[in-house]
């Protein structure tokens, strides 16, 4: 199903494999504005893959793309292998392929505990009355996802906030709430948009460990916008670098450092 | 005991009866609120609609009968042919659903992502095409609708009550049957909206859109399942009202009175659409059973508004609606 070509080992051991997810000469069009300008990248099992870029860049353009809720006017998105025909945003997210927002996206009326099962609503096979009635099959099935979920709670380690409602939680928690609410649902690519925004120094190290941790533990292939430079350096695998809707540079953060148009692009040049 | 007493408490009974058929009625409006933030001003329409279909098809009649025969110049009205009341109630549900569909497809769907107050000026314009369709579809004669349930003084009541009190009280089969079934409705969406997937999807998809996608939710499917239970309440709303007071365009007007009912429950709370209808009905009845003489008879009318009047000044959330907290 993966692409032939083998991966490879990490500089920490760990063993990437093939290629899940492959975006092919994408070109994206509001109106007259280009956000992405014919770009290419691939995503490999197991890795954690940065989008990084200055401000309209087009790094959340881009993971919109890949989660389907943005149709590129050019381009293919291959997944698993295969050429993914247009689908939409809860087509993707049933595919497997979970996401968190910039802008937190949580259900604010629900609890944590709540917001994290909705993350397992596509493992629920029993049917309406069943679950109603809450007979037989339906709450043995109820229990096993609790389980689940319940595992993710602890591993984020979240659960002093279970009950509590979303709405009252600090920014930082909601977050990780999201984080929660995305790996319940098992997924085969996790999409992080901005994990680290606007989240203080401490906050930012807790994230990094629970991105890292995600990826180590459950094996989950992650990619993830970020601005921090310093962040998305120790983290990430390999980089893709954006600039006015351009890829300008891909590798792994070693060579996407030294490389003269990343520089440029967030150093700025003088033009004389 | 003194008869005044005994007549309170037959008053009352009644009362509770009438909140009964009240709080029905707000159950509509409470749960496309919940479940899509809209208000939906058609609730009542739909239970007219929902009545009429289900007595047009009992009968037999030929739907847009009069428009056929307009364009045509034949005269055909009945099919000539009697369904029974189970099939048809069956029947009615299915138009119900497709109507749930053809809501979502013509009209909610243009509208995502728009501010409240359009969604609701789009059922308002929504009420006025259903009921205008209804009236195309199945005239707009009054009709009796009679499903089978049972009617008239409760013996076993008069009886005892006249034993203890020596005075029996009037309490209609009809709006003991319409409590029980009030009952099991509630009982049965709290389980729908609780335990469910598709409950939970619905409550997601209440609270935030992208959210409800990310997890893998259509959005589509879940409107139009919203608008379809809707359309379930305002069908069993509509059997009740129906066979108590005729199958009549005033029945959109009940709609109305779930409004007081809603602003003292609050929008947002399945039990608050109970308590409120109960205590607006129990509250008209007593007022105009205790002050209605001295005020000149026909407080029934204003009195519920009148409450909620008072409830908006002074607790507008309703007695179990959200909080509203600001954050400053």
């Amino acid at each position: 199903m993966l692409d032939s070509s083998e991966g490879y080992v990490t500089e920490d051991g760990r063993k990437i494999g093939g290629v899940v997810m492959e975006m092919k000469n994408i070109t994206l069009r509001f109106g007259g504005v280009v956000a992405i300008k014919d770009i290419s990248f691939d995503i490999r099992e197991g890795e954690i893959r940065a989008i990084i870029g200055p401000n309209g860049a087009g790094k959340s353009s881009m993971l919109n793309v890949i989660s389907g809720f943005y149709i590129p006017q050019e381009g293919e998105v291959w997944f698993h292998g295969a050429k993914r025909p247009q689908m939409r945003p809860f087509e993707v997210a049933q595919q497997g392929i979970a996401r968190t927002f910039q802008n937190i996206a949580l259900f604010e009326g629900m609890s944590v505990l709540d917001n994290v099962m909705t993350g397992r609503l596509n493992f629920m096979k029993t049917n309406i009355f069943q679950q109603a009635l809450w007979k037989g099959k339906a709450e043995a099935e109820e229990v096993e996802n609790r389980e689940a979920v319940e595992k993710i709670i602890d591993f984020l380690e979240i659960q002093h906030i279970r009950k509590t409602p979303v709405s009252r939680l600090p920014y930082g928690l909601k977050k990780r709430v999201e984080l929660a609410r995305a790996l319940a649902a098992e997924p085969k690519l996790l999409l992080l948009d901005e994990p680290m925004a606007g989240m203080n120094v401490e906050e930012k190290e807790d994230m990094s460990r629970f991105v890292l941790d995600v990826n180590d533990e459950f094996g989950t292939t992650i990619a993830l916008i970020e601005h921090d430079m310093g962040v998305v350096m120790d983290l990430s695998d390999r980089v893709v670098v954006m600039d006015y809707g351009r890829k300008i540079g891909d590798g792994t953060p070693d060579e996407v450092r030294n490389n003269q148009e990343v520089i440029d692009a967030y150093l700025g040049v003088s033009h004389d | 005991m003194p008869e005044q007493l005994v007549f309170g408490m037959e008053v009352i009974l009644n009362g509770l009866m009438a909140g009964v058929l009240y709080a029905l009625v707000a159950l509509g409006f409470v749960l496309i609120y919940k479940a899509s933030g809209i208000f939906n001003y058609a609730q009542g329409v739909m239970a007219l609609f929902a009545a009429m279909t289900l007595v047009g098809i009992m009968n037999g009649q030929v739907p847009f009968s009069h428009l056929i025969n307009a364009i045509f110049g034949t005269h055909i009205h009945y099919f000539g042919w009697n369904v029974p009341a189970l099939f048809a109630i069956l029947l009615t549900m299915a138009v119900m659903v497709l109507l749930a569909w053809a809501v979502q497809r013509f009209v909610m769907r243009h509208l995502v992502g728009q501010e409240p107050i359009i969604l609701f000026m789009a059922t308002i314009g929504l009420a006025y095409f259903l009921e205008g369709v209804a009236d195309l579809m199945w005239g707009s004669e009054i009709k009796t609708l009679d499903v089978g349930l049972p009617q008239g003084i409760n013996l076993w009541i008069d009886e005892s009550t006249f034993n203890i009190f020596g005075y029996g009280f009037f309490i209609d089969n009809l709006d003991i049957v319409a409590t029980v079934i009030a009952a099991l409705l509630v009982a049965a969406l709290v389980a729908f909206s609780q335990y469910t997937k598709q409950g939970r999807a619905m409550r997601a998809v209440a609270d935030d859109h992208q959210a409800a996608l990310s997890v893998g939710i259509s959005l589509n499917f879940i409107w139009i399942m919203v608008w379809s239970v809707a359309g379930f309440v305002a069908l069993v709303a509509g059997i009740m009202w129906g066979t108590k007071s005729g199958v009549q365009f005033s029945l959109s007007l009940i709609a109305l009175k779930a409004l007081p009912v809603l602003m003292l429950g609050g929008f947002t709370s399945i039990p608050g659409a109970i308590v409120g209808g109960l205590i607006i009905g129990v509250g008209e009845k007593l007022f105009e059973f205790t002050l209605g003489p001295a005020l000149g008879g026909a407080t029934e009318n204003w009195f519920a508004y009148v409450l909620a009047l008072i409830f908006l000044v002074f607790r507008p959330q309703g007695l179990f609606g959200e909080k509203i907290i600001e954050r400053v």
